[in-house]
């Protein structure tokens, strides 16, 4: 095998956004000061997405058409599993199980630029997904800070499109922030301190060992790509190393500080402008930092996702509520009703049965009738030919259109009205699917939709999440 | 060949007892106030009574599984008591059953028996049932209204119909209903209720309002049958026996193939034709004299109306709208005003729905008595339209 490199990538942030300013003004009673960092909107996550959803969907850009990878990485600190390997579910959705060896990593802020490090010196194909769904005490400015997404990028050997050039990474016992295991939110130290003898130290000493390992100087580099929840760290940094070339995009409107996962999602982001025989620093900074020096090649333009960061910001659902956000992040006990006490315990049996089409939505074509159906029975719905007839028939990207809908003010919903509809593909299948991420303005027959990897049901009783697919309207209502 | 039932099957006697939140009684109770006026109707004490069947669909507000809870009720003591449950079809199942076992010859005299408390919910509407283990890691958790409300946009977008056209149409089905209801004394509503109030209701799922949908009731009818012979042999004189019985449970090709438009209920469809071939009915429109149909929300009643070849496809909008199916319409349907006014506690419905007929048929309705009426159909959806039990019967004057 040839070096590896990143062949392809792709993206996801939530559609749902929410003004900074509703959040600020939520909590002017208590936090007037709150209103002078309320710029722009951060995203925020549906009540049916985590870190696991966000993943599917942005690895779903960087594998498409290729070559399926031995391996694959879920970096993340905020995963919804501590015993159950949250990367095993992100491959069923992805189709990509088959030989593969997952592993979750977490643990630090720069999970993700250490899963991508690692990948990159390993010695097979591996996908590698950052994705994170950080949250915040209400009234803190991480609140107003914090957003979410994933980014995912194929290493690959085959049309690399981004090349490791030297790397370094350096361990530090800095502890500019906590979160216990079993809390949902941190505690942070000053941010000056944070600024100044964090990121002002360690960043510097990673990136001047990862320049000499890469043998050039930061004269070389036109792209500088380093996240940090505290504004103005990025650029402070960059002017002590003296660098002046451009600054990435911290994706502050829109997206957000999307913790772990947000140096990847800024290199996606950086990949979608870049051109060919660019070099560009990326840094993950937590407890240490890690600093990569990668150039780009000819193929960059292939690597590109059909949905990438730029999309996914533009692909926005704006929405008016601060208790909407809340209630999505476990921040209310709503009284949902009786209905909501409805079990929603998952037979652990049946769904390891039925895995094959559940996961990855995958439907049956039929051998005799070629009639396609989800899900596939033990006889076709059409010519009553035996499944021992059937072929897997993937439905995940699959071209479709509503038939029927309503808008469902009766059901328990962490997020009503319930969207619920036949969704018509154009292969012939069709599904009685929810609807997510509906506008104000509804949704009618006919819309063309897309599939989208999202929490079924939340078994708050266990403690257990099990995962679907669902339907989006293509467009931003 | 098979010949079907008609006129093999009488009914001898039915009851119905008086629907409603009845916080003063359990589901023991409602089938004892059914069960009493059904015996004294029919003339026979419980023992000759040879076979049994309880229907009963959500045992976990109900009474428990089993048919023992109906067997120990109405202290059926010895007999063959068996549970029946098929969602919204259970009560016509019930009748089904037990008029098979009369036609076959298995036994002279068996019971029919449905009975829901939907009222120990703690809260309106229906529970959501579980959907079994596989279907619950994929299907949505609608509402049985979100289930039939898709029907509007399949029927619109099938006939194009304006969304104002439908809401006023299916608003006239439940203005009708209340309308009938204020005559039927065991109804659980009995206001008429004004147009204005049905098209301003809050929305429970798009474009069904509150009055789009039936209410939520507590109930138990039941229906004692016997042969034609015996009924004779018992005194009766005016028999009521059973034309058609007819079932058609989805087997998955509307919600898995692309053949359906969603504007309509295959089922239904199915059943009717099977049940008027049964019943010998070449034109339901003239030969029909009335019609209790499964009004659980207004489009279903609108849609069904098209489904039992009572309205033309695509015209059951318009034919609602100009009173086709009042009171004083051509083929009134809801005459003691439905699922709408009577509520629907499930199993009870199809039970309920014959008793109406069998009265009408006999002249015993009262003041929503229809002149001379000799056969009447009575129709329930289960599940939703795309995936549900289709029940018809269909009764008349033996003779007639």
């Amino acid at each position: 095998m040839s070096a590896l490199g990143i062949a392809a990538f792709g993206a996801y942030v939530p559609r749902l956004r929410l003004d900074r300013a509703i959040i600020a003004e939520a909590h002017r009673w208590a936090m007037p000061s709150l209103k002078a960092q309320a710029r722009g909107s951060r995203a925020f996550a549906s009540w049916d997405e985590d870190a696991i959803t966000m993943a599917v969907e942005a690895a779903r850009g960087a594998i498409a058409g290729r070559a399926a990878p031995a391996a694959l990485r879920l970096a993340s600190t905020r995963l919804p599993y501590a015993d159950l390997h949250n990367a095993t579910i992100v491959a069923g959705a992805l189709d990509l199980l088959a030989m593969l060896a997952t592993a979750d990593v977490g643990g630090s802020q720069r999970a993700g630029t250490s899963a991508l490090l690692q990948a990159l010196r390993g010695t097979e194909p591996t996908l590698v997904i950052a994705s994170e769904d950080p949250i915040a005490r209400p009234g803190s400015t991480q609140e107003l800070h914090f957003g979410a997404g994933a980014a995912a990028f194929l290493v690959t050997d085959t049309d690399v499109a981004l090349r490791l050039l030297g790397a370094a990474s350096i361990s530090a016992p800095f502890v500019d922030h906590f979160r216990a295991a079993g809390r949902d939110t941190d505690y942070q130290w000053e941010e000056r301190w944070i600024r100044d003898e964090g990121y002002g130290r360690v960043v510097p000493a990673a990136i001047a060992a990862a320049l000499a390992d890469a043998g050039v100087s930061i004269g070389d580099i036109q792209h500088f790509v380093m996240p940090s929840y505290l504004r103005g760290a990025a650029p402070a940094v960059a002017k002590s190393v003296r660098f002046a070339g451009t600054i990435a995009d911290p994706l502050d409107d829109g997206v957000g500080y999307a913790g772990a996962a947000h140096a990847l999602l800024m290199l996606a982001g950086t990949l979608e402008t870049a051109g060919p025989g660019e070099r560009i620093l990326l840094v993950g900074f937590g407890q240490g930092a890690d600093a990569l020096v990668l150039e780009t090649t000819g193929h960059l333009p292939d690597a590109r996702p059909a949905r990438g960061v730029t999309a996914a910001i533009a692909d926005a659902l704006p929405t008016d509520s601060y208790l909407r956000m809340l209630s999505f992040q476990g921040g209310i006990d709503m009284d949902w009703g009786m209905r909501a006490e409805k079990s929603a315990k998952t037979a652990l049996t049946e769904q390891y049965r039925s895995a094959g089409q559940i996961d990855a939505f995958v439907a049956g074509a039929c051998g005799a009738c070629g009639a396609v159906q989800f899900p596939q029975l033990q006889y076709c719905a059409n010519c009553h030919a035996p499944a021992a007839s059937f072929s897997p028939v993937p439905l995940r990207d699959e071209p479709a259109k509503l038939l029927t809908v309503t808008a469902d003010w009766l059901s328990y919903h962490p997020s009503p009205p319930l969207h619920v509809g036949f969704v018509q593909f154009d292969n012939g299948a069709r599904v009685q699917m929810e609807l997510v991420d509906v506008g104000a303005g509804g949704i009618e027959v006919d819309a063309a939709l897309r599939m989208v990897f999202r929490i079924k049901e939340h078994d708050r009783q266990r403690g257990y999440r099990r995962y679907f697919w669902k339907s989006t309207p293509l467009g931003a209502a | 060949m098979a010949t079907g039932i008609k006129d093999k099957v009488a009914i001898l006697g039915m009851g119905c007892s008086r629907f409603g939140e009845r916080w003063d009684a359990g589901s023991p109770e409602l089938m004892a106030e059914a069960f009493e006026e059904a015996l004294a109707d029919a003339g026979i004490g419980r023992e000759q009574i040879e076979a049994a069947w309880f229907g009963c669909y959500g045992d976990a507000v109900n009474v428990g599984n089993s048919a023992i809870p109906a067997a120990t009720a109405l202290r059926l003591d010895g007999i063959p008591v068996s549970r029946m449950e098929n969602m919204c079809a259970t009560g016509t199942e019930t009748l089904r059953a037990a008029a098979y076992a009369v036609a076959a010859g298995a036994v002279d005299v068996a019971l029919a028996i449905g009975s829901e408390k939907l009222k120990d919910t703690g809260y309106g509407g229906l529970p959501t049932p579980f959907k079994g283990t596989f279907n619950d890691l994929w299907m949505p958790m609608g509402s049985a209204p979100a289930g039939f409300a898709q029907l509007a946009s399949g029927y619109r977008a099938r006939h194009g119909i304006s969304r104002d056209d439908l809401k006023r149409a299916i608003g006239h089905v439940s203005w009708k209903s209340h309308q009938n209801g204020q005559h039927s004394p065991k109804a659980h509503f009995r206001k008429p209720v004004p147009m204005e109030t049905i098209l301003r209701a809050p929305m429970i799922a798009d474009p069904l309002g509150l009055f789009d949908c039936s209410g939520v009731s507590d109930g138990a009818a039941c229906a004692i049958v016997t042969t034609p012979e015996m009924a004779r042999a018992l005194g009766k004189t005016d028999i009521v026996s059973i034309k058609a019985l007819q079932i058609s449970a989805s087997s998955g090709r509307e919600t898995q193939l692309a053949e359906w438009d969603g504007s309509s209920v295959p089922n239904t469809r199915n059943a009717a034709a099977r049940a008027y071939r049964e019943a010998g009915i070449t034109d339901p429109r003239t030969q029909l004299g009335l019609t209790e149909v499964h009004d659980c929300f207004s489009i279903t009643e609108l849609v069904t109306m098209e489904d039992l070849g009572l309205s033309d496809d695509g015209r059951a909008v318009f034919d609602v709208l100009d009173g086709a199916f009042d009171r004083d319409g051509r083929l009134p349907c809801q005459i003691d005003g439905g699922l709408k006014c009577f509520g629907h506690p499930i199993a009870a419905s199809g039970l309920r729905m014959a008793y109406e007929i069998y009265s009408q048929l006999l002249g015993r309705a009262g003041g929503r008595q229809l002149a001379d009426p000799s056969l009447g159909l009575a129709h329930n959806l289960g599940g939703v339209p795309y995936q549900g039990v289709a029940a018809i019967s269909i009764l008349g004057l033996m003779g007639r």
